[in-house]
């Protein structure tokens, strides 16, 4: 795998007021077109790292390359200024001037880097077409509603055609209803985007949709990375179990039906869509039997547990064959149902308990 | 059951009373004014040449005091509030100083750099033929020393209200600095720079202690409407009271106009 982004982020800081220091020691490396996430609770050092890797926060020690350039290195003293890295950020709570039409928000970037007023605001249009904003290019920031503002923050990050895109919490500022449709949206953004993003989230939800692989980060280390599905089935620790506890499939909708792609199981819904969909349900809704149910629930299969995990007061079962799901079950379920890396189960999710929204 | 507002409760007469004898105190001297002004003779006061020579150079030096204000007082006022360095706080202070320094003394320091036998005025005087005392242009200093201050106080507030983050966002979209500070940072500051604007020009407008110290009392060449005021009520108090008419009604503009800024701004 060539490395797009080579980094090791060390940055230490010691607060005077509380006495305590933090240590942020973290290692990223990603290919061109990849996304990652990183995950964690609230001052696990995310934010930290996204501000190392923008140039605005120095780091202690480690490196930091891009394309096989160094950007920067406390050892030989190398450190490239913000404004001199090829790298976007999109803002948590977006930061669009607010004395600036959307328009000459996006075209800001392009100006910086020596265009004219008008080559700038040229190069700036087709990205709010892009994000389908084009009516609103001259709206100011401030009416704006929050999906919108979002995408012109995106339009603005990706005018300067960075080789890192760095987004911090892009979804934390829009309310529920908002949030499925910018994530879609946000979604499709990042698959057609051709070099390296790293985004910063605590939501677990948004992390899987949006990242090919995850980082989760506890006290500025790395505790555990890997793709969503490796790290759901396999979490290393109690708290990634609890964090990551989620089996998200991605497939076509028809109605209350989401057919995996390569003719894959079909997953009975509540929700009645049409389209690239994803389902997700927690492990704990997955029950294990050692015969067919008969009951009403329509989801069910055969799988093969490949390995058991106590998680705190749960069995965390790595199950594969059609479906791989994790499933959470009580250690006296797990001894009742005798299972061991090997036996067939047969796993059942009630409709109800899976949630289906457009991919 | 709602709660009585208090506007519904009688304030309490040892309150009252004072409140009402202070605000008679702040406002009955400008009755005075308007009752005792020589209403028939104003026009012929306001249309001499000695008024209007006065008025002039008193908005000529305002404006180019609040000029040399801003473009001094605004990196000021930013180094003051986006950077970190040792002794910050002594020179906020010492910035502040000129605020509560009676303005006399504030021209006798003048008059001791910029003097004709001052430290560098001697040098300037040798090197470059250029005297400020006694000048016009010592006028327009003895105001920028006594109204910077207040510039450089609204608009480093202004500053610590804006979001920092907002320079970052256009750093990582390859503003410098510089570009950052000119393209972002100073429209959104713009209505604080705005209002310390107008507090400095009113400021330099009524200044009168720096300005006769530093800047002697000549007409024509550095007698401002306050000086003129004062020159007058030796011997000519109703020409005095014309000037002072004048002065009011710009105070009062001035005012509207900021209230109106202040109501407006974000």
């Amino acid at each position: 795998m060539s490395s797009s982004l080579d980094a090791r982020l060390v940055v230490e800081r010691t607060s005077h007021a509380t006495r305590s220091g933090f240590r942020l020691d973290l290692e990223l490396r990603a290919a061109p077109g990849e996304v990652i996430a990183l995950l964690g609770p609230n001052g696990a050092g995310k934010s930290t790292a996204l501000r190392a890797l923008a140039g605005l926060l120095p780091l202690t020690d480690g490196h930091l390359r891009l394309d096989g350039v160094t950007l920067e290195d406390p050892g030989t003293s190398v450190h490239t200024p913000a404004e001199e890295r090829p790298v976007g950020v999109v803002f948590q709570d977006y930061l669009l001037f607010p004395h600036l039409s959307a328009l000459d928000n996006v075209a800001f970037g392009p100006r910086c880097r020596g265009l004219g007023r008008r080559a700038s605001r040229e190069a700036a249009l087709p990205w709010l077409k892009r994000m389908g904003l084009a009516e609103h290019a001259q709206a100011r920031p401030g009416a704006l509603s929050g999906g919108q503002a979002q995408r012109v923050a995106l339009a603005r990050a990706l005018a300067v055609h960075p080789r890192l895109l760095l987004l911090d919490e892009p979804l934390a500022a829009l309310d529920a209803r908002t949030r499925l449709d910018v994530r879609a949206q946000l979604r499709r953004h990042l698959r057609e985007f051709e070099a390296v993003a790293v985004l910063v989230t605590h939501d677990p939800l948004d992390a899987m949709v949006l990242a090919d692989r995850l980082v989760v980060i506890e006290d500025g280390r790395e505790v555990q990375s890997g793709t969503p599905a490796e790290i759901a089935r396999h979490p290393r620790t109690d708290y990634i179990a609890r964090l990551v506890g989620l089996n998200l499939y991605q497939g076509t909708a028809t109605g209350h039906t989401v057919t995996l792609p390569d003719g894959g199981p079909v997953l009975t819904t509540t929700e009645d869509l049409t389209g690239p969909a994803f389902v997700a349900f927690p492990p704990a809704a997955v029950t294990l039997h050692r015969t067919r149910p008969d009951s009403s629930a329509r989801n069910v299969w055969q799988l093969e547990v490949a390995g058991l995990d106590l998680h705190g007061d749960q069995v965390r079962v790595d199950l594969t064959g059609p479906l791989p799901m994790a499933a959470d079950l009580t250690p006296a379920a797990a001894a009742e149902l005798d299972l061991a890396p090997g036996s067939l189960v047969w796993a059942a999710v009630k409709a109800t308990q899976t949630h289906a929204y457009p991919a | 059951m709602t709660p009585a507002r208090p506007a519904h409760r009688r304030a309490p007469f040892a309150l009252l009373l004072p409140a009402l004898l202070g605000l008679a105190f702040l406002v009955l001297p400008l009755v005075g004014l308007l009752i005792r002004a020589p209403w028939s003779d104003l026009p012929a006061q306001l249309t001499s040449p000695e008024v209007w020579e006065a008025l002039r150079l008193s908005l000529v030096c305002a404006t180019a005091a609040t000029a040399l204000s801003l473009v001094l007082g605004v990196p000021l006022a930013w180094l003051l509030a986006r950077t970190e360095f040792p002794g910050r706080r002594l020179v906020r202070a010492l910035v502040t100083l000129p605020l509560v320094l009676p303005p006399v003394v504030g021209g006798v320091a003048l008059l001791l750099l910029l003097g004709r036998n001052g430290i560098a005025g001697r040098w300037l005087d040798s090197a470059f033929g250029i005297t400020l005392p006694f000048h016009t242009s010592g006028v327009v200093l003895a105001e920028a020393f006594v109204a910077m201050p207040f510039l450089v106080i609204s608009v480093e507030g202004a500053l610590r209200a804006a979001d920092p983050r907002y320079e970052e966002a256009a750093a990582t979209l390859g503003a410098s600095r510089l570009t950052a500070f000119r393209r972002v940072t100073l429209p959104l500051i713009a209505p604080g720079i705005a209002a310390g604007s107008v507090l400095a020009w009113a400021r330099a407008l009524g200044e009168f202690g720096a300005t006769i110290t530093f800047a002697g009392n000549f007409p024509g060449q550095t007698q401002t409407m306050p000086l003129a005021v004062y020159l007058a009520m030796e011997s000519d108090p109703e020409a005095a009271i014309a000037l002072s008419l004048v002065l009011l009604a710009v105070s009062i503009t001035v005012l509207a106009g900021l209230r109106g800024r202040w109501m407006s701004g974000p």
